[in-house]
């Protein structure tokens, strides 16, 4: 499987990422190659594996449902690029792309 | 200079009124200015660490301390520290500052240990040299024109140049192991869950562990008592018993212990293998039972471990999107704009090259081919170890195929970099522990790791092993 240029901006989109020129030809290649070396991942037979989502398998780990303090208001916006009292503050997004 | 050989000692030197633990503090506050050259450290807390160590001082006369009292830690940056800045050596976190502590943190400030600061380490804990951080790269503190390796480069370089008594790092594919070996200190990584990962900024929440640096086995097994455990805010932590390590370091037992012939092949730098054979038939002739083994998918590691763990970092990252912490960039003309150019801006290449492949496999129509198959893979990977460990007590392999590279060597050539933790990533991808210890020098008189892996939760044996074998070469 290779990956073209087209994908790479495809990929870009869907991460959120605005590449430059040269990084969209950089990361071309390099994952490429990177794909073609995970590749070999195909010489194994694993029809009848069962994936492996996490190395210790555990039980789904429940607790009651209780109330308890969270960080409060203040906290929370504490690293905020932009705030007013209450909010985190965005760009409009109705009307935009 | 200070004398002692781990922190009991230590602590014995305060109580007797030998060692005055504020001197102690002000001497590596100083060692840390004088290596500033290193790179080592992203901030240094110097009127927090005296005011700790006065603190601190009084709570042992007093004779109400903790069993870490006095012991100088350093925190990689990536780990949360409530009311200082936390990082993760990225632009886009530069001017974070963490809002609560990590519990392995807490558990550690509860026993009086003193933080020194925070280290630096590759951003987002994605990289092997530790050449991707903001703040510019470490320096190998045995060879300068050297990296220490990564992630965690900033923590065994500080270790290694005595700026403290020991760091915390983590370990996502090697990250612990491989700057331990490349800086010549013990580096741990413990079992999948064992530590909590509450507030540890997430990498790949499958593979991520955090654990110590240190210049000896005892420190190492004290600081792993103390973090590890049962925590509510993380629901993958263990709630198994924690044994005392550190008082269970001498065995009678001769473990038996197992050398996978796949890590010993193509690519091993020829000082490496001599240096890990010679351990070998030391431990022989003084009757620990080696075992020749094989773990059969070891060459499907890296592939495995990248294509899941770049999954599990491209969902893990989306969060920095600008909107309610970190960088926000001012070019925007809406909210998809901003997310964009935050993200762009904010996130070194290295971090990107991830992201994008994760994003790639995850993706429709790939997802079956790559991340899928990949889980698959990583079963197997898992089954080799189960199937070792009902043979051996612990697996011996060198940590790294070559000692530390120069600056600047591998930062063109992602791949090759990634095969530089090829003999680490193993341990993620099964979520069992390992320890790398230093064992000797190559001729360039660069340090040389060798690597003990046990099966899931038992670090005891880990240490056990690592201690006689440390004794053995030291004898």
């Amino acid at each position: 499987m290779s990956v073209t240029r087209k994908e790479i901006e495809h990929i870009a989109e869907l991460a959120r990422l605005q590449l430059k020129e040269n990084e969209l030809e950089e990361y071309t290649l390099q994952l490429n190659k990177i794909l073609d070396y995970v590749e070999k991942l195909n010489e194994l037979d694993t029809k009848n594996v069962k994936p492996l989502s996490h190395p210790v398998e555990g039980e789904n780990v429940f607790r009651e449902d209780e109330l308890k303090p969270s960080v409060d208001r203040e906290e929370a916006l504490k690293n905020a690029p932009s705030k007013n009292d209450e909010f985190f503050k965005v760009p409009k997004v109705i009307g935009g792309d | 200079m200070h004398h002692y050989k781990n922190h009991s000692e230590k602590l014995k030197q305060i109580i007797s009124g030998k060692l005055s633990l504020k001197e102690n503090v002000k001497h590596f506050l100083k060692r840390i200015s004088d290596h500033s050259h290193l790179n080592a450290f992203n901030e240094v807390f110097e009127q927090e660490a005296i005011q700790q160590a006065e603190l601190i001082q009084q709570k042992i006369k007093d004779g109400k301390h903790g069993k870490l009292a006095g012991l100088v830690i350093a925190v990689k940056d990536v780990l949360q520290l409530k009311d200082h800045k936390t990082t993760c050596s990225s632009n886009i976190l530069k001017n974070f500052t963490s809002i609560y502590t990590a519990t392995a943190v807490q558990k550690l400030i509860d026993e009086d240990a003193i933080i020194i600061g925070k280290t630096n380490c590759d951003e987002f804990a994605m990289g092997s040299s530790n050449e991707n951080s903001v703040f510019g790269p470490v320096r190998n503190p045995v060879d300068t024109e050297r990296v220490p390796g990564g992630s965690s480069g900033g923590s065994a370089a500080a270790v290694a140049a005595e700026l403290c008594d020991a760091a915390l790092g983590t370990d996502t594919g090697g990250s612990i192991r491989q700057p331990a070996a490349f800086c010549g200190v013990i580096g741990l990584k413990p079992t999948y869950g064992r530590v909590s990962r509450f507030g540890l900024t997430a990498f790949a929440s499958s593979f991520d562990s955090i654990g110590p640096f240190a210049n000896n086995i005892h420190d190492a097994a004290m600081i792993l008592e103390t973090i590890s455990g049962k925590d509510e805010k993380d629901s993958t932590s263990s709630d198994l018993p924690v044994p005392f390590y550190s008082t269970r370091l001498d065995q009678s037992d001769k473990l038996k212990i197992g050398i996978p012939k796949e890590y010993f092949g193509e690519g091993l730098a020829s000082d490496i293998r001599t240096a890990i054979e010679n351990a070998i038939s030391k431990l022989k002739i003084n009757g620990f039972e080696i075992i020749d083994i094989s773990l059969p998918h070891t060459e499907y590691t890296i592939a495995t471990y990248y294509l899941l763990t770049t999954a599990e970092a491209s969902s893990n990252l989306a969060r920095y999107d600008g909107t309610r912490f970190g960088y926000r960039s001012d070019e925007f003309d809406a909210l998809s704009s901003m997310y964009k150019k935050s993200r762009s801006k904010g996130f070194g290449s290295e971090v990107k090259r991830r992201i994008m492949l994760g994003t790639y496999v995850l993706s429709a129509g790939y997802y079956d081919a790559y991340y899928r198959k990949a889980q698959k893979v990583r079963r197997l990977i898992k089954n080799d170890f189960d199937e070792a460990f009902k043979q051996v007590d612990v697996i011996l392999t060198p940590t790294t195929p070559t000692t530390a590279f120069k600056i600047g060597e591998k930062s063109n050539d992602p791949l090759q970099m990634y095969l530089s933790d090829i003999y680490t990533t193993s341990a993620n991808l099964a979520g069992i522990p390992g320890i790398s210890i230093p064992i000797g020098k190559d001729s360039y008189n660069l340090p040389i790791g060798l690597q003990l892996l046990a099966n899931q939760f038992e670090e005891a044996k880990l240490f056990q092993a690592a201690n006689s074998i440390l004794n053995e070469i030291h004898s």
